[in-house]
């Protein structure tokens, strides 16, 4: 019998929701609201010298891939699974579709990031 | 070919006649805004590899009073998923048995909403002395 490969989009979903459970908030807050409006942090807390900085290192660079990907792996697994609520059928292209996207964004953040040279 | 047309049942609006299926549509419905924000920081880190222009650009973009209220509402959104995450995860979880007992999904949710409160002003503090 073929082995399903539920369990490695099970995982990254359950990965994905607790992270986002745990911190998404205060990311969002700090991220979104607190840095870019300058209210309760320095508007130089997200600059781009910072930012650089904080991509430059190996934990910066780590965080920021594992936030996108697990969030978007978080997503589209969610998504797809009620698209059938919705009344979308959920074959093969709804599959690809979904996770295909989310693989993609991972792509895309490594790729970025990976072009960010590391300093120590 | 037979000229069967089987009755099917219209989907439309099932969820919105009982409470149970709109709260559990909404919970769901919080995946479309994870992805949202994780799109705005994909946009942001591949602005950052392309230079301190482009990156000042989305930076911009952040500022602008249409971003911030996109971001309350992401805020929400996040708020909604953490609450309906460790509401949900007595039931996710594998059960857990103390002298016997299970338990309580109570203790369950209270304990993980409290770590991710702490986890928050956890990262909040971390942040500001990072900037500082």
């Amino acid at each position: 019998m073929k082995r399903s490969n539920a369990p490695i989009f099970w995982t990254l979903f359950g990965a994905g929701g607790i992270l986002s459970a745990l911190i998404g908030p205060a990311l969002v807050f700090i991220t979104g609201i607190a840095a870019p409006s300058g209210l309760l942090m320095p508007r130089e807390t997200m600059s781009y010298p910072h930012m650089l900085a904080f991509a430059q290192h190996w934990a910066g660079k780590g965080f920021v891939f594992i936030v996108i990907s697990l969030f978007l792996w978080h997503g589209v697994h969610r998504i797809f699974h009620s698209l059938h609520d919705l009344g979308i059928p959920t074959g093969t292209g709804a599959k690809l579709a979904c996770y295909g996207a989310a693989l993609l964004g991972t792509i895309v953040a490594a790729v970025a990031l990976g072009s960010i040279a590391l300093q120590f | 070919m037979s000229a069967r047309r089987p009755y099917v049942r219209s989907m439309d609006g099932w969820w919105r006649r009982n409470p149970f299926f709109i709260v559990y549509m909404i919970r769901e419905g919080t995946a479309v805004l994870v992805i949202a924000y994780a799109v705005v920081l994909l946009f942001g880190v591949v602005r950052l590899a392309q230079g301190e222009a482009a990156y000042d650009g989305w930076l911009t973009a952040l500022q602008s009073p249409w971003s911030l209220v996109f971001h309350l509402i992401l805020l929400a959104s996040f708020v909604y998923h953490t609450w309906s995450w460790f509401s949900i995860m007595p039931k996710t979880m594998p059960m857990i048995l103390i002298g016997g007992k299970k338990l309580q999904p109570a203790v369950i949710t209270g304990v993980g909403l409290a770590v991710s409160a702490i986890a928050c002003a956890a990262l909040f503090v971390l942040v500001m002395k990072l900037a500082s």
